[in-house]
């Protein structure tokens, strides 16, 4: 799950890090109100969960209340298109109004996994402001990486080699390692996926300020936050996934017309590629899970039909734990529901598939059956639709 | 013989009571799987399906019944305790199907497992099989396998039966098939299993599956490259992901230019794999290097 800047800030200031004054408007008439606070000449930053989100015109530097005012009747309520978002773009709901920061120098810190080490890791540079991704292309030694043993924690010489590192003026010592223990105590607290601060800045009087922040929690660790679930902003997420995700169906939306119900990540992936292989082009990912129930693949299969996309359907089930005949009632279920008229290729395989193909048969629904996955996907790019 | 399991394997089922422990317990003793001991904390004292014994501790059912491998079904939030149990207990063989475990609760958990002379497979898998020997442990479909000289080792569930499927067709069996786990945090990785293949006589080829996300395949061409010997035909799934979408598994999301599988494909060519174009071509690319071999 992803949080906001504003949300991410909101933590840092609980765990007593230094961020900038900001005051967070939704609606066009807090404006005036938030300026008086923040004063005229301020950056106007909407909130958004897309990264790219400065080059696309999403943060602004403003002078005065009118330039302020223009700024926030174009954007609040518009759409922002980065480069990691596609082209509708995201909406901005929000925007955070914060006062100016002197900055001497801009770092980046974050603090993620590394998979290797099976271990956290303080990832930290010197070019701070850049994306970190194009930095590890360009010039991965400029990354400094400090991984932290579950053991022991985080150690002072930790701090000590990033302090070095990355040239921290002696007068920011204190806070620069209040900074690094405070981010490992709330990565651990809020079981974050990604913690990342960029630019980390400090000023010209030598603070240490988060400019910016950004917090992926881990959704598996979910179940112990649920404080933090009420920081979930369902207008940042595509309307699909976000259903399928209340559900507990692993779904990702695709470009293609070909809606997929497969069980199993990996047999889900290799569908895809099958189906982008015999030329034909998927519209989803999406994993019913072993457990689904009829129930279960009925909403499955209703997200599918509900994409304006998707013209037709593909169907690959190994039955293992989910029988063939549940997840046949789950389709007819679905169908009926909502009335579509959709041809399905149909892939069964295992647990009760003679008892499925049945159900699926005596439907009425237009239904081409086959046997391998290269016939399923043979058949799925051949059918008109 | 095969790898991880055989006829002396002796299989303690930790969450035996709940819903996927008792049925998965059930379908392995039907394929012919000899599970000796249960584990609920707070039913000890009563019998699983009338024939096995259930206790509150792994300690207690150590003492009972010596099992030599831990199969464990316990919920995520429960399950790195049940972890630690198994391996504070030296059962040398872990095997944990649980599905969701946070990634920082691992982090703990695995050093704690590497400090124990014990192998933990998964989390987040499908489990082990051994056809010839009758041994199943985890959820796969038993009736799919067929006794052979295949090894398949794979990340996935589902693709891993798909996998044995197009061989079991081509009348092609398996000297073991295992499923690693799909999380970022795994205990065994492809090159263990790789090696504990070479090392079977009673493997001649191996079906290597991977996917998109992180560099264990990377890693594991490396390997094969200097240290294998037998055919390894291998097959990357994901080739038509969008980069920074988590598919399904936790691990399995593009995050740079290693993580795809394009690159991972030329690593497996450059080591000399048969590479398997297509899901689709599993069985036909096995079938093919059998015949000329």
């Amino acid at each position: 799950m992803k949080l906001h800047e504003y949300q991410t800030k909101q933590i840092f200031k609980n765990y007593r890090l230094n961020v900038p004054n900001s005051i967070l408007i939704t609606d066009a008439e807090q404006l005036g109100d938030a300026l008086k606070a923040i004063g005229d000449k301020c950056v106007l930053k909407c909130q958004v969960h897309a990264g790219g989100r400065g080059k696309a015109g999403g943060v602004k530097l403003v002078t005065n209340s009118n330039e302020a005012s223009e700024y926030v009747n174009t954007m609040l309520m518009s759409n922002l298109v980065t480069h990691q978002t596609d082209e509708a773009g995201v909406p901005i709901t929000s925007i955070l109004v914060e006062e100016l920061t002197n900055i001497k120098t801009e770092l980046y810190l974050a603090m993620t996994l590394d998979r290797n080490n099976q271990c956290p890791t303080i990832l930290a540079s010197k070019a701070g402001g850049m994306e970190i991704e194009e930095v590890a292309e360009s010039n991965p030694e400029d990354i400094i990486y400090e991984n932290i043993n579950p053991s022991v924690g985080l150690q002072s010489f930790q701090i000590r080699n990033l302090i070095t590192k990355l040239e921290i003026p002696k007068e920011s010592f204190e806070e620069f390692t209040h900074l690094i223990k405070t981010v490992v105590k709330i990565f651990y607290d809020i079981d974050a996926s990604l913690l990342e601060i960029n630019p980390l800045v400090i000023s010209d009087d030598k603070k240490v300020i988060a400019l910016d922040g950004k917090v992926n929690i881990e959704d598996d660790a979910m179940f112990r936050h649920p404080d933090l679930l009420e920081l979930r902003d369902r207008t940042q997420e595509d309307q699909l996934e976000a259903e399928a995700t209340d559900l507990g169906i692993a779904y990702v939306n695709l470009t293609g017309n070909v809606g997929c119900l497969v069980n199993g990540a990996g047999l889900a992936m290799a569908t895809l590629d099958v189906t982008n292989q015999a030329g034909a082009s998927p519209a989803n990912f999406l994993d019913v899970g072993g457990g689904a129930d009829i129930e279960k693949v009925a909403k499955a299969v209703s997200i599918i039909l509900s994409d304006p996309k998707v013209t037709k359907v593909l169907v690959n089930i190994f039955g293992g734990i989910l029988r063939c005949d549940i997840a046949a009632d789950g389709i007819v279920s679905a169908y009926e529901r909502t009335g579509s008229k959709l041809p399905l290729v149909v892939r069964m395989l295992g647990t009760n598939v003679d008892e499925g193909q049945k159900i699926l048969r005596n439907s009425g629904l237009n239904v081409t059956f086959a046997e391998t996955l290269s016939e399923a996907a043979s058949a799925i790019s051949k059918l008109s639709g | 013989m095969g790898i991880l399991l055989n006829k002396d394997s002796r299989i303690m089922v930790q969450g035996i009571t709940g819903k996927e422990g008792s049925f998965h317990a059930t379908t392995g003793m039907e394929y012919g799987t000899n599970v000796v001991s249960g584990v609920t904390p707070g039913k000890g004292g009563q019998t699983f399906n009338e024939t096995v014994p259930i206790f509150n501790t792994v300690s207690e059912a150590k003492e009972a019944t010596n099992p030599n491998v831990s199969l464990i079904f316990v919920p995520p939030a429960f399950a790195p305790d049940a972890i630690c149990e198994a391996a504070s207990n030296e059962i040398p063989l872990i095997i944990c199907i649980t599905e969701g475990i946070p990634v920082n609760d691992m982090v703990g958990t695995i050093r704690y497992v590497q400090s124990k002379p014990v192998r933990l497979i998964g989390p987040n898998c499908p489990g082990a099989i051994n056809p010839t020997d009758h041994c199943k442990v985890g959820i796969m479909p038993g009736a799919i396998h067929k006794p052979g000289r295949v090894g398949v080792v794979s990340r996935s569930g589902t693709l891993t039966y798909e996998a044995v499927h197009q061989l079991t067709i081509l009348d092609i069996g398996q000297s073991s098939c295992v499923g690693i786990g799909g999380d970022p945090i795994i205990g065994t990785n492809y090159v263990d299993i790789l090696n504990l293949y070479e090392e079977d006589p009673d493997t001649d080829i191996i079906v290597f599956i991977g996917e998109i996300g992180g560099t264990m395949e990377q890693e594991a061409a490396e390997h094969i490259k200097h240290h294998i010997t037998k055919p390894v035909c291998s097959l990357i799934v994901g080739a038509t992901a969008p980069a920074g979408k988590r598919m399904g598994h936790a691990g399995a999301i593009i995050t740079g230019s290693t993580a795809t599988a394009a690159s991972k494909v030329a690593a497996l060519k450059d080591a000399g794999c048969h590479i398997i174009p297509t899901p689709a071509d599993i069985g036909d690319v096995v079938a093919k290097v059998l015949a000329n071999n």
